[in-house]
């Protein structure tokens, strides 16, 4: 176990080689740590909804000439990693950052899980945490424990209520019937929606005509959909993952499920499924949702100029309003003090893509959790704490 | 005698070595170290099976995932060291009923039964969560540091290297390489086979469960897809394979330069990780096939030869 020492102190010596520790002069460029699943099977949603995001922010920021410092102004420079969708890859990768990279500042990884095996590090290390990609109904009690962890998306409760309140609506205002077919994948984020579901539909009035669960990676979607079919509902909620969100809709059209109202969950929101779906995707429920402004179409352009990605109608602008935030604490404070920087962050309120945005209890007070494709555009209709969304329209036909 | 002895020393003063780990670096260093903390203990278990009988399990991570749930599961209810009590018993057992019930096939048949395995447990536990009402994933938040659970994995480590060194001297591993050269002769000289199969096969599985079981806390959040990710057991084969499955410490020469390898390799080509790993494989399947350990004893042998010569 000698060797075990040797080959570590070997390969200490070679990684500090190999970065240059100890040369960092301060016309140098700030050192921001991107980590996230490149490989695994995480890859596919961060290649569209993480990864991009940081590309088209440095690219803004260094293209007017870096952040504005105490010092004068300093440019981007991004450290990658991929944590090919393992936990303890991610730990690694934002130890390396923390540690050897010496990162000015590393920003959340991609999935709730990986969020919370790193959290420890970015607290042990004082790095303020915004974490775009982790959905837990644990907030009170993580915000407590990491003081710099901050969370920016919704409750795994908030997003199937806020759906079932759009239901309700419309059944109340005698627009749709009390029957509903509800169908999930079996895996993570399904499970929850559906478990937070079953209650929040009863207490709502509605009868659950049909419930049932389909293994991840389904790919003949008939069955389940006859079957929802068959029960004759008024209303069909999926609590569904990327590639069966597209295939249900698609099977919809094929057997012509006739409901009035129509959700799926994760990926509705994602031009890929406007493209597989096509006019069929007309009034179409899902999670997630944006308030459509010419700052949002602007973004939308410059992220597909820049970085080739057409972006999602959920989780690009939230990301891309973090980033925002974090630009415009590190500017406030003028240098990369991480802890005067969380403290800002705390402390003010920001204007965003989005719209304003405050984080002193460490969580986003306001979010478009359902959306719904109208004319071409997933516009958000219902959310938390907000008042403004688009009027909900019925599906009339596919 | 003499010579075991200071085989003994040695393998002690590193140890102790190794333990200063976490004295002379609490950050990335260590996370290196764990990682390969990790591996010896699940390569070297692995190997204690697989090395004399020649059985390919793909089985490891879904013990590693039994040991990681059992923690996650309980550790709202029960302190942490019973826990794991508790998890090396639920992986005894049920590697001694799949063990049982599997042992009997061998060849190809054995390898895609034992990856079947941890798929099949993964979706048993997804169907468990959705059908009994929790999230889909477990917190385990605890205030366990990374020193610590490097301790710990290093005192198993040493753990698997006592049983490893007992069975190789022991009836039981002697049946065991015979069993691995010929089953036919093994049965023919009246060795029990199947018992002697069943009995490795439940150490180096709740082995598995333990490493599982004392890594939880430091994920944080477990879920079904990370417990249960095939791609762990793949990484087990293959660095022990690299280093070498006839000695005892050969999965030790796999796991180290493997880990350094692929740190270097991300953290210098983060986006072709696995392009790079792709060719490192074909070139070490292709300049050492009988892994490092073979490379090393071929090489005192070529040694010995020009001496004599």
């Amino acid at each position: 176990m000698q060797r075990r020492t040797i080959f570590k102190l070997a390969a200490a010596a070679v990684l500090a080689g190999s970065f240059g520790l100890g040369s960092a002069q301060a016309a140098d460029p700030i050192k921001i740590g991107v980590v996230g699943p490149k490989t695994g099977p995480l890859a596919g949603g961060a290649a569209v909804t993480h990864f991009p995001n940081f590309e088209l922010w440095a690219h803004q920021v260094n293209a007017r000439g870096g952040l504005k410092l105490k010092d004068g102004q300093r440019k981007i420079e991004l450290i990658v990693y991929d944590d090919r969708t393992q936990p303890g890859e991610t730990i690694k990768a934002v130890q390396r950052l923390a540690t050897v990279d010496k990162a000015d500042f590393i920003m959340a990884p991609y999935g709730t899980g990986f969020n919370l095996a790193v959290a420890p590090i970015f607290d042990k290390y004082g790095y303020p945490q915004l974490a775009q990609a982790a959905v837990t109904d644990k907030m009170d009690e993580l915000v407590k424990r990491y003081p710099g962890l901050f969370f920016v998306q919704g409750s795994t409760t908030s997003y199937a209520k806020t759906a079932i309140d759009v239901l309700k609506k419309l059944k109340d205002e005698g627009k749709i019937g009390n029957k509903v077919a509800v169908v999930n994948v079996a895996d993570a984020f399904g499970i929850e929606l559906a478990n937070a579901g079953r209650p929040l539909f009863k207490e709502a009035g509605f009868e659950i005509v049909y419930d049932k669960s389909y293994p991840l990676g389904t790919q003949d979607l008939a069955p389940v959909i006859k079957a929802a079919k068959a029960a004759n509902p008024d209303a069909f909620v999926a609590w569904s993952y990327p590639p069966d969100t597209i295939g249900l809709a698609q099977q919809a059209k094929i057997e012509g499920l006739d409901v009035k109202a129509y959700y799926s969950a994760v990926a509705t929101a994602f031009p890929v499924f406007k493209k597989a779906v096509g006019d069929a995707s007309e009034n179409i429920l899902g999670a997630g949702g944006v308030k459509y402004t010419p700052e949002l179409e602007k973004f939308y352009k410059e992220l597909k100029d820049v970085t080739g990605v057409d972006g999602d109608y959920w989780g690009n602008p939230v990301y891309y309003s973090m980033l925002q935030i974090i630009e415009q604490s590190i500017e406030a404070v003028g240098s990369m003090d991480r802890k005067a920087i969380t403290e800002h962050i705390k402390t003010h309120k920001f204007n965003t893509l989005i719209g304003e945005i405050d984080l002193s209890s460490q969580r986003l007070q306001w979010l478009w959790t359902v959306g719904q494709w109208q004319d071409g555009i997933f516009h958000g209709v219902n959310g938390v704490n907000v008042s403004d969304g688009k009027p909900v329209r019925l599906k009339t036909g596919w | 005698m003499n010579s075991e002895v200071r085989t003994f020393g040695i393998a002690v003063i590193l140890f102790l070595a190794a333990a200063t780990l976490p004295l002379i670096s609490s950050g990335y260093l260590l996370s290196i170290g764990v990682s390969i903390a990790v591996y010896t203990v699940l390569a070297t278990s692995w190997t204690l099976f697989s090395g004399p009988t020649n059985y390919i399990s793909l089985a490891v991570a879904a013990f590693f995932g039994i040991g990681m749930y059992v923690v996650a599961g309980g550790i709202d209810l029960l302190p942490f060291p019973v826990l794991v009590l508790i998890g090396a018993v639920v992986g005894a057992l049920f590697s001694a009923i799949v063990g049982l019930a599997t042992l009997r096939i061998s060849g190809v048949y054995f390898v895609i039964f034992t990856l079947g395995l941890a798929e099949l447990i993964r979706q048993v536990v997804s169907w468990g969560q959705a059908t009994m009402g929790t999230s889909s994933g477990l917190y385990v938040l605890t205030d366990f540091t990374d020193p610590q659970i490097y301790w710990a994995l290093l005192v198993l480590a040493a753990v698997v290297f006592l049983i490893g060194w007992w069975i190789g001297r022991s009836r039981l591993g002697f049946a065991l390489r015979i069993i691995g050269n010929d089953e036919v002769v093994a049965v023919h000289s009246g060795i029990n086979t199947a018992r002697a199969k069943v009995i490795l096969f439940v150490i180096s599985c709740t082995f598995a469960s333990i490493t599982g079981a004392l890594v939880a806390p430091r994920y944080s959040y477990v879920e079904p897809t990370i417990a249960f990710n095939p791609f762990i057991s793949f990484q087990v084969v293959i660095m022990a394979l690299l280093g070498g499955v006839h000695r005892l410490w050969g999965p030790l020469l796999g796991v180290i330069p493997f880990t350094i390898l692929w740190e270097l390799i991300s953290a210098n080509f983060p986006t072709q990780t696995t392009l790079l790993l792709g060719a490192a494989f074909l070139l070490i399947v292709y300049f050492i096939p009988h892994g490092i350990v073979g490379l090393i004893e071929s090489g005192i042998q070529k040694w010995k030869g020009d001496q004599h010569g």
